[in-house]
């Protein structure tokens, strides 16, 4: 049974009749066809690519003898492997420099236009898709990247997918693709001060777990979502793969419209105009149904911090890392294996915890929001001694931007270095790693064991918190000194 | 090589850890690689040796015991969470697995183990324990998966239970056909939903 769906779901319900999530109305215009107790073939708009996820996928292309099928519809950069200084010298690396010269290779022989080292556009995937107008609210994207979630903020459809879908995509712009369940969280009323979107996503997870989301797409809304900047926004959605979500999305609005307005590759003129009315489009109806909800009052959450070796594992700073009585009986050995990996100890309080190294950086916070968020917090102020902080914009622009603002004279008097875009100590695949047993606190979004270097220890938080820590040497409730 | 795959009958290798996340089935350092091969040997690499080092091998991590071995890998629950790093199937896969069983799998981790027939086979808390007493009381324990009848068996006690997976992919998988071959050949179809897409 194959089912055109341009105009109506897939049950015959014509779009615009009411009913309809915002998440259905995305999914429904995409379906090329539905394989019959099967998945459906999803059109991808656009598709991101690094040169970690993308090599064996052109190889794949190359072995079938056949070219990317929409060059046009690819934005490429090198991100995940590049050093951050010197970035002008050949990377040293040479396993990474063969990598990143393989996406050159690739990209051109394919037609894919590059953001590679060195232009004025490189950066984070997630951070410049959204920096050039690229994202935009109703599409499909994806990327051989789980964090490719963050562009959801835009009120679209993206998702992370491995190398064989990439290759699928490079092929034929499309995915076998199978209906995720829909969760809506409410987040209501006014954040508390030195309280960031960080802080609400990482109380969210700790909520629901780590897995908690597994299968769903999850649509963020509320009033203080609401308010909130689209740096902001894509922190929270960027998070969303850390629950275990297929996705996440907000539907987008006036903040949406303005940030993307007269960005490289947002549309102009007559176009602009079309696509801003479908745009308006794009919300849950009022009568929408999701399979789970969950309401969340904003005024409970506090500046948060993980504990643990996974982003679930995360308290307010205020409260004690959970007691082994605390924690139900048959978690309880995975439970002491990471706390013992952390060197923490079970009931004592996180504040006051010895900081070695400060990482404000990767795509979840390391916008020039971010940036400024530290830069305002620090102003005047000195780092602890002991204390290295590395800030890592996400990009070109937000370098240069963060340059012209004059926040790299703030960094410098206060003892931060200022580096150049990439994923950096983020998953330590370049030379920017923690070293074992020493304690980061990360603005980044992952606390698994190893993953900012082997046996290093990762502390989730927001920039302010990691800010506050720079400054004291220890794990500091922002709170107290704003 | 055929990649189709259909009944397995196996010895186990138990791995009783929950929220295995990819960076701990490959970290980030070993994906450098612009191939396909040669995961397997750096395949729960931080867990396996002391320090990084080959020589120096952790003696109480299964893969190191020779108690230990088979096509199919038992884990806790929410395997292959965190990164869409299709090279944690790779890995797997080239140490010699065919089949992953746990009471959770992450999405994306369940959709490039498929994509490269290497079958996830949930099962229920209760029979993932039953699998790992049975291994614990005798390591030469043997399951047999049979993907036809979505069935997984304890051979000794011939204790059962059935699993899900979408057809589609049973008959990708039964058959060793890709998703790529299946897009390719609707080429006119996507190239038709285009016209009115982008209009
Ligand atoms: S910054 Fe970190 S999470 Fe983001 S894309 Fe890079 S490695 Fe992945």
């Amino acid at each position: 049974m194959d089912t055109a769906t341009t105009n109506k779901d897939a049950q015959g319900t014509p779009l615009g009749a009411g009913g309809h999530t915002l998440f259905d109305k995305i999914w429904n215009k995409h379906i090329v066809k539905t394989i019959e107790g099967g998945p459906s073939v999803l059109y991808i708009d656009k598709h991101l690519i690094h040169e970690v996820t993308s090599p064996q996928a052109f190889a794949g292309l190359d072995k079938r003898g056949i070219k990317v099928f929409r060059p046009k519809q690819i934005v490429a950069t090198a991100d995940h492997n590049v050093p951050t200084l010197n970035q002008h010298l050949p990377i040293k690396e040479e396993l990474s420099r063969l990598q990143v010269e393989a996406l050159t290779t690739n990209c051109a022989n394919h037609g894919v236009e590059l953001y590679g080292l060195g232009h004025p556009y490189q950066g984070i995937v997630h951070v410049i898709g959204p920096e050039l107008g690229f994202t935009q609210p109703g599409m499909t994207i994806v990327c051989g990247d789980s964090h490719t979630s963050t562009h959801g903020a835009f009120g679209a459809i993206a998702f992370g997918i491995g190398t064989s879908e990439v290759e699928m995509v490079m092929a034929t712009q499309c995915l076998l693709q199978s209906k995720p369940k829909l969760m809506r969280i409410n987040v209501e009323g006014e954040l508390n001060e030195g309280v960031v979107s960080k802080d609400i996503v990482l109380y969210i997870i700790s909520l629901i777990s780590a897995s908690g989301a597994t299968g769903y797409a999850v649509e963020f809304a509320g009033s203080a979502i609401k308010r909130l900047s689209m740096e902001a926004r894509m922190t929270i959605c960027n998070m969303s793969i850390e629950m275990g979500a297929r996705c996440g999305l907000i539907a987008p609005d006036e903040t949406t419209f303005s940030y993307i307005k007269g960005r490289e590759f947002a549309p102009k003129g007559e176009e602009w105009d079309k696509k801003l009315a479908y745009w308006k489009t794009l919300f849950s109806d009022a009568d929408a149904k999701f399979d789970t909800e969950i309401t969340i009052d904003a005024k409970d959450i506090e500046p948060m911090i993980t504990y643990g070796t996974n982003p679930g594992m995360g308290i307010g700073v205020s409260q004690h890392i959970p007691a082994l009585a605390e924690v139900e009986a048959k978690e309880q050995a995975s439970y002491e294996k990471a706390l013992q990996y952390m060197g923490l100890e079970a009931g004592s309080n996180i504040k006051g915890q010895k900081v070695d190294y400060v990482f404000i950086g990767s795509c979840t916070n390391s916008r020039i929001e971010d940036l400024r968020m530290v830069a305002s917090f620090v102003q005047g102020k000195q780092k602890a001694s002991g204390v290295e902080v590395w800030i890592v914009p996400g990009s070109k622009q937000v370098e240069a931007q963060a340059i012209a603002e004059g926040l790299d004279k703030v960094f410098e008097i206060a003892g931060f270095q200022l580096r150049q875009p990439g994923c950096s100590a983020c998953l330590g695949m370049n030379e920017d790693k923690i070293p074992a047993g020493k304690y980061c606190i990360s603005t980044s979004n992952r606390n698994f064991e190893g993953r900012q270097g082997p046996n290093a220890r990762t502390l989730l938080a927001s920039p302010l918190t990691a800010a506050a820590a720079a400054i004291t040497g220890v794990v500091s409730d922002v709170r107290e000194l704003i | 090589m055929s990649k189709a795959i259909n009944i397995i009958t196996s010895t186990i290798v138990p791995l009783h850890n929950e929220n295995v996340d990819t960076d701990q089935i490959i970290p980030a350092r070993f994906l450098k690689a612009t191939s396909r091969d040669g995961f397997g040997k750096n395949l729960f690499r931080d867990w396996r040796y002391e320090n990084d080092n080959e020589a120096t091998p952790k003696k109480d991590f299964v893969l190191n015991n020779a108690l230990y071995a088979g096509k199919i890998l038992v884990a806790g629950k929410n395997f292959g969470c965190g990164s869409s790093r299709e090279h944690a199937a790779w890995a797997i896969k080239d140490a010699g697995f065919d089949v992953v069983v746990s009471s959770f799998f992450a999405d994306i981790f369940k959709n490039n183990a498929l994509n490269n027939f290497l079958l996830p086979v949930v099962v229920s808390d209760e029979f993932l324990n039953r699998i790992f007493e049975a291994v614990e009381n005798n390591p030469s324990t043997e399951l047999t998966v049979n993907l036809g009848e979505q069935s997984i068996t304890l051979n000794e006690t011939r204790a059962t239970e059935t699993f899900d997976i979408n057809n589609y992919k049973k008959t990708c998988l039964l058959n060793g056909f890709d998703d790529i071959d299946y897009l390719l050949n609707i080429k006119p179809e996507i190239e038709t939903y285009e016209k009115e897409h982008f209009n």
